[in-house]
């Protein structure tokens, strides 16, 4: 095929960090929760269908797009709540893989209800009508909603970082994540910031599926695909790291973008090819801690 | 017969159709005759896709079905003898197919097989069955299956395939489109029959194919490949997928402005996956169908056909595939009725001597290959001036049931 121009090879490394912002906003939640819980939670993915579903029936209730991307993020982060309250947190101190497994059967139990609830067929999710259409980035048109999901992305870390870095709650969070014991020494109930890092990861979760929902539509098995593309995410920025999952991310994005621009066939299989390369040479991913695992 | 499937609201679904089929059967006179016939009933195995991404449509095969054999029934069956369907779930799994179809053959002794959507899925199934000398009729697409490696006397395909569904979008599209062609399509058996089709018909047209770009089954974002494609500045893009993957790629490339200044084609635009991506995603697309439900008031059999179904599922109208369904077992029903026997034998004789118009006008099987001859739409997806929740395509064009549009027998490798 011919015709690589400089502008199609700018506006195909401009769709590979918009793909990216997707990417990052999954796992920054599946991150969170990893580095200050050691859960790995598998159930990640359906919390983003979730999401994308509360968005749907609110919208059919009556809401608009604008009211959902309040009111969802807070509904799944409550549900997130009550799973933490209620089904993990009576397996901390028990190994990596209890979690693991549970949320893994949870996410089967979660689409399983959707479909029970709105059918296995899927539906259509409309743009907002001033988010429409494609917009001119000076190398050519891209999707006027694409640049809002990445600026959407860019606000949710930004909202994260002052949280996590300014505010006094987020330095208990980072001190119970380097060490639960002293933290609980010092008087501070751990429990309660476990609970709530998780509600924020799941919350971050639904706005993710909501914000996916007008690219590609609602189905029950939306999370599953998406999942394992999070997971080499949040594995090659390192395990717990929110810096390296932003990193990741955004480099996993321009990697499928390039190769879709030279060997279209080898897109999927070329993230797993960065994940093993990037094993290869440094095991604990970009940023991650050694050990976290063990 | 009720298999719990993996889906839960489908085996209750499932439980209440049985329960329910069941309450009519006891009100009906037929009660007496069946208490008469003593005879087990005429069994036809049915494997469909219900989970899935084909799940959509393959739940509207199973409806039409089960009409079929309920119109059978009704008209007294075979001397009084009585048919029954037995559904499935094949996964969209090749593997899954042949042991389902297996275990239906050995465990519930059907008497013939219907079913299947999939390319790759059916080719599966015919292996089973033609080893074991049971009827098979396909109602989803493929080219290998008229093909003398996987053809045997007992397959029919009572389906369109790629060859005449892209033939006949393909005649239309390049003849109004422009000649500048680029393809976007799913890796595997369907994708690659229907390109292979579109260039054969092209060549008439003199089109120039710009490129294909190949995608995995089951992609969710396509926001790196339409950029390239736009790039090629083709007249036509031609998307060659099904189900979930052609509702998603119809939807971004809506976002990334393609329709402005390109025209998208489709081998086969699908009513349930036109249903589930929404009125948007689809505008303007134009692509191929076995079967729509407006063209009754063109043919008698299509009303006929509308009026059951409609009566049968609370005013619910028929999809393309869902007629498939109903087309796939009529006919062997029908067959069994001609030859008065559920006999193999007798029924594939009964099959190749049917000349029937069951819902959409005439249609017969070709004697060297069982391909069903038959009329192909070309459609067009519409967002307004809709009259229901189905008046969802615009008819354009539609290419006679006539075996020219087949290939021929000697270019399937069979013996003239």
């Amino acid at each position: 095929m011919a015709g690589l121009s400089f502008d199609l090879i700018a506006l195909q490394l401009f769709a590979g960090l918009a793909l990216g912002a997707i990417y990052v906003l999954f796992a920054i939640g599946l991150s969170l929760i990893f580095g200050m819980l050691t859960v790995v939670n598998f159930a990640h993915g359906a919390f983003y269908m979730v999401g994308a579903y509360v968005g749907l029936y609110l919208i059919s209730l009556g809401g608009n797009f604008w009211l959902c991307l309040v009111a969802v993020p807070l509904l799944i982060g409550l549900f997130g709540l009550a799973v933490e309250r209620v089904l993990i947190r009576p397996l901390y101190g028990r190994g990596i893989d209890y979690p693991l497994l549970l949320t893994f059967g949870l996410s089967y139990v979660m689409v399983e209800c959707v479909r029970i609830a709105f059918g296995k067929t899927g539906y259509p999710f409309d743009t907002p009508e001033i988010l429409q259409g494609a917009v001119n980035i000076g190398v050519g048109y891209f999707p006027l909603y694409r640049l809002f999901v990445i600026g959407a992305t860019a606000a949710v870390l930004l909202a994260l970082w002052l949280f996590l870095e300014k505010t006094s709650f987020g330095l208990i969070i980072r001190a119970g994540a380097r060490d639960p014991q002293i933290v609980r020494v010092l008087g501070v109930d751990v429990s309660r910031v476990w609970l709530i890092v998780f509600g924020i990861g799941t919350a971050i979760a639904g706005f993710a599926g909501l914000l996916a929902a007008p690219l590609q539509g609602v189905i029950p098995e939306m999370g599953g695909t998406i999942l394992a593309e999070a997971f080499v995410v949040t594995v090659v920025g390192g395990m717990g790291s929110i810096g390296g999952a932003v990193l990741a991310g955004l480099l996993v994005g321009v990697v499928v973008g390039m190769t879709s621009l030279f060997a279209p066939e080898m897109a999927k299989v070329s993230i797993f090819a960065l994940m093993a390369v990037v094993l290869i040479v440094r095991p604990q991913g970009f940023f991650g801690r050694a050990g976290l695992l063990s | 017969m009720t298999k719990v499937t993996k889906a839960g609201w489908m085996s209750r679904r499932r439980l209440l159709t049985a329960a329910s089929a069941g309450a009519v059967l006891a009100a009906s006179p037929f009660r007496i005759n069946l208490l008469q016939a003593q005879e087990a009933p005429i069994k036809i195995g049915f494997p469909v896709p219900l989970t899935g991404p084909y799940g959509a449509e393959a739940q509207d095969q199973v409806r039409a079905g089960q009409l079929a054999v309920a119109q059978f029934n009704d008209s007294g069956g075979l001397n009084g003898r009585k048919a029954e369907l037995v559904v499935r779930d094949d996964k969209l799994n090749p593997g899954e197919a042949a042991t389902r179809t297996l275990e239906l053959v050995e465990k519930e002794k059907v008497n013939f097989v219907v079913g299947s959507l999939s390319a790759a899925v059916q080719l599966a199934i015919n292996n089973v069955t033609k080893e074991r000398g049971i009827i098979f009729n396909s109602i989803s697409q493929s080219d290998a299956i008229n093909e003398a490696a996987d053809f045997s006397k007992y397959t029919f395909h009572e389906a369109l395939n790629p060859h005449m569904t892209s033939g006949a979008v393909g005649r239309y599209a390049f003849s109004k489109f422009g000649k500048k062609v680029a393809f976007l399509t799913a890796d595997y058996a369907y994708g690659h029959e229907m390109v292979r089709g579109f260039l054969e018909v092209g060549k008439q047209f003199n089109i120039e194919n710009l490129g294909d770009i190949r995608h995995p089954l089951g992609t969710s974002d396509f926001s790196t490949l339409l950029p390239r494609l736009q790039a090629l500045k083709p007249d036509i893009l031609c998307i060659s997928n099904f189900g979930r993957d052609q509702q998603i790629v119809l939807k971004q490339a809506t976002d990334f402005g393609v329709k402005k200044s390109i025209q998208i084609i489709a081998p086969l635009l699908s009513h349930a996956s036109r249903v589930a991506a929404g009125a948007q995603a689809f505008e303007g697309v134009v692509g191929g169908c076995s079967f729509y439900w407006g063209i009754e008031d063109k043919f008698a059999s299509t009303k006929a056909f509308n009026d059951a179904f409609r009566k049968m599922y609370d005013g619910k109208l028929p999809t393309d595939y869902g007629a498939l369904g109903y087309g796939g077992v009529r006919t062997v029903l029908q067959a069994v009725k001609a030859a008065g026997s559920v006999e193999t034998d007798k029924v594939v004789s009964a099959m190749e001597a049917l000349k029937y118009d069951y819902y959409k006008g005439p249609q017969y099987y070709r004697k060297c290959d069982h391909q069903s001859v038959q009329s192909i739409l070309v459609i067009r997806s519409k967002s307004k001036d809709m009259k229901n929740d189905s008046d969802v395509f615009e008819v354009l064009a539609s290419d006679d049931s006539d075996e020219k549009n087949l290939r021929t027998c000697e270019a399937l490798g069979h013996k003239s």
